[in-house]
């Protein structure tokens, strides 16, 4: 059990508060569960928009490791999808700051 | 065979390989069913393998590539990306030049 979930804690919270380590210049965490067949108030699909300067010149792939590597915890546990956008300031600011929408669920595992 | 010598086997004898949960006629799920999507957009051969289909596979190919979501893209041996980013490659336009790095 993660020592900081307790009682009223939300797995986006803490999603929130593991990811300051970046430094976040904008962090947008979604839980987008309700879109899928899970229980209500799951926290089981979330899409994760993080801009830092800490990803400037770095791959998509290196950027998308440092999180889950912060994340392995949820990852390993309740979360099932993670939709993960991750820029650098620049970036965000030439697509417009516009964070990109999930594709809509098809069915399949759940677990 | 160990299920890591397998999937090294299948990633290095196809040049294109797509981990994904159902396949590309019915994917399981909304990031594999884009992420086929974008790979047909090209005019492409692609190996598709259903993590679905097999527990050992699923389970394999996120400490292969030690990513933790599927769906999976291996191009000539190299691990791509999930749907996120094959979507942000496909947008602008490198993901051509991965997939058909001759053209």
């Amino acid at each position: 059990m993660n020592p900081i979930m307790n009682s009223g804690t939300t797995v986006k919270s803490v999603i929130q508060v593991k990811l300051r380590r970046f430094a976040p210049t904008h962090l947008e965490v979604v839980n987008e569960s309700f879109m899928h067949s899970v229980p209500e108030g799951a926290e089981s699909h979330f899409n994760i928009t993080l801009v830092s300067e800490q990803f400037a010149g770095k791959t998509l792939v290196a950027r998308q490791r440092m999180v889950n590597q912060v994340l392995a915890e949820e990852l390993a546990g309740t979360i099932h999808a993670l939709a993960l956008h991750t820029l650098t300031p620049d970036e965000w600011f030439e697509n417009g700051g516009q964070t990109p929408d999930s594709p809509p669920c098809l069915g399949g595992s759940k677990s | 065979m160990l299920i890591q010598e397998q999937l090294k086997e299948i990633i290095d004898n196809n040049e294109i390989v797509l981990f994904m949960k159902g396949n590309p006629d019915f994917p399981q799920c909304g990031f594999s069913g884009r992420t086929t999507q974008i790979l047909q957009s090209y005019d492409v051969r692609f190996a598709s393998i259903d993590v679905l289909a097999d527990d050992a596979v699923r389970a394999g190919i996120k400490e292969y590539s030690n990513w933790p979501t599927v769906p999976q893209l291996y191009v000539r041996g190299e691990f791509v990306g999930g749907c996120d980013i094959v979507t942000q490659l496909y947008e602008s336009g490198e993901l051509e030049q991965i997939l058909k790095p001759e053209a």
